[in-house]
């Protein structure tokens, strides 16, 4: 595929970002404010809730996380506009602050001295302003290079090494050198393969950082384990599907980043990248966790290749799913969106399967719906680095 | 038709890549990386997804697979036979 005159029609937002959905979200800060922002979305169809367990009495790093994690997703180019509901006056605002800062529009809500009807009401008349707003805005042509796409696999097996992962790696590939901005990451699922990751950093600055965020996972997994981490790496699914050990898996995880790419960069997590090229965001391998951060550090598309059969979504982030594990294809077809289960017999070659995601790709890009979409999963995932106060 | 497909031809193992491989069978492989074909007889059924070896292991044996080192062996496994958490563990953890 040449991609060098490849366009999408896509959502210009007022930082210049370029958008492929159109959400208007309900952002509690909160667990006290998922009822008021599951109602908003209720009363105001087009608004979706992004209800999550944390927010209160969390500190230091931790909070900063948060915050992070939940401005990142409300200044998402996919995402048109935000309603903050807290129970708190001063957290809504410094979370509307925040994603304000993109130019987008903006309202927020405390609960305190309101209550949740009164709150309700209010924060309905502002989503269903900001819907119809919404509502109008139009897609432009674009080039390749404004769409940022990440990836992460989940549920894998052995034909996501031999089959998903490397057609990932293949369209990644292709996209590098047409300045599209990619991620990866995964820490402890590059276990056993980090080697291979630190020759492909491009300069000694990138190798230190990635090190340091590999050995600050590694130390969390020894400071937590209580024998090894056999019971949860590689996962029960991971095992039954043929997956014996986590090098095993870490290996077949690193197909995704293919052969040609440098990593250019890493991230912490939620961390917004600079430029274009590959980064690496140092992440829980759990899927929607992960998904969550690459959603929250801008990214507008993902590839996520299973084997096994994960049936994760995101609320803003459209997940496309690829699969080479023919028998998966046939059980759980209405999950995957790119068949390569021809890869294995020889019927498809890895150029070809490559194609096959990037033309999905635009498409998807373009406004139709992946299968996790049309499902309706919308798994939103904050990470937790540690206890509440 | 292809049962099993290997990445590199230094690989101690393949993977089974159709559904119902029996004990016995003859299984024909595609190592991917150099496009050379390969048969080896099954020696235990394996499931789809499921690791066998193509090369004889003795015990403590690294496993070899992609080229590089995923674990060793905690029993020694024949030609041909399943090669996963009974017969193989993580060097790391």
């Amino acid at each position: 595929m040449d991609l060098k005159k490849s366009t999408f029609w896509g959502y210009k937002r007022e930082n210049g970002r370029i958008g492929v959905r159109n959400h208007v979200v309900i952002l509690p800060v909160d667990d006290l404010s998922n009822a008021a922002a599951e109602a908003v979305a209720n009363n105001i169809k087009g608004a979706i809730a992004l209800s999550h367990p944390y927010g209160r009495l969390q500190f230091g790093a931790d909070l900063d996380l948060h915050f992070r994690t939940l401005i990142g997703t409300g200044s998402n180019p996919n995402v048109a506009a935000v309603v903050v509901i807290c129970i708190e006056d001063q957290w809504a605002k410094k979370v509307a602050d925040g994603i304000a800062a993109t130019g987008k529009p903006v309202a927020y809500f405390g609960i305190e001295q309101h209550g949740d009807h009164d709150t309700i009401m209010r924060a309905s008349k502002k989503a269903k302003e900001f819907v119809q707003w919404a509502s109008e805005l139009r897609r432009e042509e674009r080039p390749v290079r404004d769409l940022w796409v990440s990836t992460k696999c989940g549920e894998s097996d052995t034909t996501s090494g031999c089959g998903a992962n490397p057609t990932v790696g293949n369209a990644f590939d292709k996209l590098y050198p047409h300045g599209v901005t990619l991620a990866f990451g995964e820490t402890t699922e590059l276990t056993g393969g980090e080697h291979l990751v630190i020759q492909r950093c491009r300069n000694d600055e990138v190798k230190k950082k990635f090190q340091f965020m590999f050995d600050r996972y590694q130390a969390v997994v020894e400071a937590h384990k209580t024998s090894d981490l056999r019971d949860s790496q590689p996962t029960k699914g991971n095992i039954a599907g043929g997956l014996t050990t986590i090098e095993e898996k870490a290996l077949g995880n690193i197909q995704k980043i293919g052969r040609e790419c440098l990593v250019d960069g890493v991230l912490d997590k939620a961390e917004a990248p600079t430029g274009p090229g590959l980064w690496f965001m140092d992440s829980s391998s759990a899927a929607a966790e992960m998904v969550t951060l690459v959603a929250a550090a801008g990214y507008t598309v993902h590839f996520f290749p299973t084997g096994q059969g994960n049936v994760i979504g995101n609320p803003i982030l459209p997940v496309i799913k690829l699969c080479a594990n023919p028998r998966t294809v046939r059980t759980m077809s209405e999950h995957i969106d790119v068949d390569v289960s021809g890869l294995l017999r020889k019927e498809m070659t890895p150029d070809q399967a490559g194609d096959a995601l990037l033309d999905c790709m635009f498409r998807t890009a373009n406004g139709r719906l992946t299968a996790a979409e049309a499902l309706g999963h919308r798994e939103f995932v904050l990470t937790r680095l540690y206890e509440s106060a | 038709m292809i049962h099993f497909v290997v990445h590199d031809e230094h690989d101690s193992v393949g993977v089974v890549v159709v559904e119902g491989v029996k004990a016995g069978q003859k299984l024909n492989g595609w190592i991917m990386d150099q496009d050379k074909d390969i048969q080896v007889e099954a020696k235990s059924d394996i499931p789809i997804g499921h690791k066998l070896a193509i090369k004889p292991l003795k015990n403590g044996d690294t496993v070899i697979k992609y080229g590089v080192d995923i674990g060793k062996t905690i029993a020694p496994v024949a030609v041909g036979e399943h090669t996963h958490v009974q017969n193989l563990r993580t060097k790391r953890w």
